[in-house]
């Protein structure tokens, strides 16, 4: 038999995750460690990177008009991409759900598979549809009314965000419908309750969870989004991601650019803690 | 249950044209012999598709595209294998923490992440240098592997196991000769899984990659916000075409909507 304990059952746990442990303390908490360091640091556009501690890059980022219209487009854009999503996304899991068995799986790939292609690709499809002599705008032409701007515009955005985030609300919401149990829709539509009862009072309020976890996904996505906004806002149209992208690679103010980073950090940080603590207090209401 | 009525099945229709839209345009545009991005409604050309192959800075982030997702895939794999093992079937002090470590940049935007990689880069003096952009990929795509083999792991019945151990096989045999295979579909979908993800991988890449280690993503973004040519429709259409044989071969080795579905959950 093997050399008896070699490795004692309590250090086995600890050796399959060490790879893993050194991976992620070097390469996620060191950089991020790093880069709050860096926000606190000065900049000169003759002189460069200065080492110091000072919070003038956030005071200019939260003082600074230029940077408020910035941040208030970003979030503006999530919001009504989130909204879209839940207007869009849930309806299509609850249709989704209710498929026969071949079809369910051929439409959730269908639904779910530009999950799988380079954001890139989505974001040149959509500037193809959506450009002066595009396919939209070509339709338009061809039916006699006039062409429409629709690229770099906000509502190109919106759209093109909508597309790439609706898997996202999709799957949160097909898995609580996955969790119904049909016995007591069922035992509302026999005590005389109408189908749209049964969906306002029976389903809506279990589907609920899911909906708010696909938003705050959705939400925390979108703000972040880098590639769409990039592609489909054009040079004028700035949100948090690009102008950190500017920041950096652009005017090289790192500093600038890595307290915008870590103000784009905590903001997720938040969202995901809040659906934490409102998830918890759902619970302990309903659970007494 | 009831099946859908004509609306949901025309809301539904929508919804699938709305997602498959983008996709089908580019696909289309692909193959114009117009100089314009245009439908190929005058014939069909394979112009742009040639048109790449002469274009070498194309060719050559194709080859670090794939070079770069075999090899994040397989490191990721090395990590996230005895990771899940631990984490799924073990109890230890700071298995919690551990998941969440390990799963944490599905939370953290990967826009800050490309910046804080690009920081720590610097700061070795190491930024052009491959073997860390490899690195960085398996940082970003290990939490998909990790999840996989997690489900794999945990989903697994351990009565095989047992029996095994019980007619005196030793802890590494059973792991080789029962363990192993059953928990095998997972580690593919997760490897599989791991490879698309970085093949396709955008964000933080831009930050991280150097004119010398450029990656498709990268250097189709960069060709996109300056000129508009239907080459880019091309190269996205052979992009889709590899997504979608991956996802073909992912499908026969795990089954596509688990994977699909199990993203977020």
């Amino acid at each position: 038999m093997a050399k008896p304990n070699a490795l004692s059952s309590a250090s086995l746990p600890y050796l399959l995750t060490a790879p893993g442990v050194i991976l992620f303390f070097t390469m996620v908490l060191a950089p991020l460690l790093l880069t709050l360091l860096l926000s606190f640091y000065g900049f000169d556009s003759i002189a460069g990177i200065k080492a110091g501690f000072s919070l003038s890059n956030y005071w200019l980022v939260f003082s600074d008009e230029y940077f408020h219209s910035i941040f208030l487009r970003t979030f503006w854009v999530a919001g009504l991409t989130t909204l879209i999503c839940i207007l869009l996304g849930a309806p299509e899991a609850y249709v989704l759900s209710r498929m026969a068995k071949p079809w369910r799986s051929i439409f959730l790939i269908v639904i779910l598979g530009p999950l799988l292609v380079s954001v890139v690709v989505r974001a040149f499809g959509w500037s193809m549809l959506l450009s002066a002599n595009g396919l939209i705008n070509s339709t338009l032409v061809w039916l006699g009314f006039a062409p429409f701007k629709l690229l770099y515009t906000t509502g190109a955005i919106v759209v093109a965000l909508v597309h790439v985030m609706l898997p996202f609300m999709v799957i949160p919401v097909w898995t609580s419908l996955q969790r119904l149990d049909p016995t007591v829709a069922q035992a509302a539509l026999s005590l005389n309750a109408s189908p749209s009862t049964v969906l306002r009072r029976i389903v809506l309020p279990q589907v609920l969870p899911g909906i708010l976890s696909g938003s705050l996904i959705v939400f925390g996505l979108s703000a972040s989004a880098f590639a769409i906004p990039g592609l489909l806002g054009g040079r004028r149209l700035k949100v948090v991601a690009t102008t950190v992208y500017d920041e950096f690679l652009g005017s090289l103010n790192w500093p600038l650019g890595a307290s915008i980073a870590i103000i784009l950090l905590l903001a997720n940080l938040l969202i995901m803690l809040s659906y934490n603590r409102i998830l918890e207090r759902k619970y302990s209401r309903t659970l007494g | 249950m009831r099946n859908n009525g004509p609306v949901s099945l025309i809301f539904h229709a929508l919804i699938v044209a709305f997602v498959l839209a983008p996709l089908l345009v580019v696909c289309l545009v692909a193959f114009t012999p117009e100089d314009t991005l245009s439908l190929p409604t005058h014939g069909v050309s394979l112009r742009w598709f040639k048109a790449i192959f002469e274009h070498p800075d194309f060719v050559q982030s194709f080859y670090n595209s794939l070079l770069l997702a075999l090899l994040s895939a397989t490191l990721s794999l090395c990590v996230a294998l005895p990771a899940g093992l631990a984490i799924g079937r073990l109890s230890f002090a700071g298995r919690d923490f551990l998941n969440a470590l390990f799963l944490s940049p599905l939370i953290i935007p990967t826009l800050v992440l490309g910046v804080a990689l690009m920081r720590l880069f610097a700061s070795m003096g190491v930024s052009g240098s491959f073997g860390w952009l490899v690195v960085a990929h398996v940082v970003v795509i290990s939490p998909y592997v990790l999840r996989l083999v997690l489900a794999a792991v945990v989903g697994m019945d351990k009565s095989a196991e047992h029996a095994a151990q019980s007619l005196g096989a030793g802890p590494w045999t059973v792991f080789r000769r029962i363990t192993l295979p059953m928990i095998l579909p997972g580690i593919t979908g997760g490897w599989l899984l791991a490879f698309i993800n970085s093949f396709d991988e955008l964000t933080m890449s831009i930050f991280v990659t150097t004119p010398a280690t450029v990656t498709l993503p990268v250097r189709m973004y960069m060709y996109a916000t300056e000129s508009i040519d239907p080459m880019m429709a091309s190269v996205s259409a052979l992009m889709i075409l590899i997504t979608g044989v991956a996802m073909l071969i992912l499908d026969r080795v795990y089954g596509l909507d688990k994977v699909l579905i199990g993203q977020q959950g």
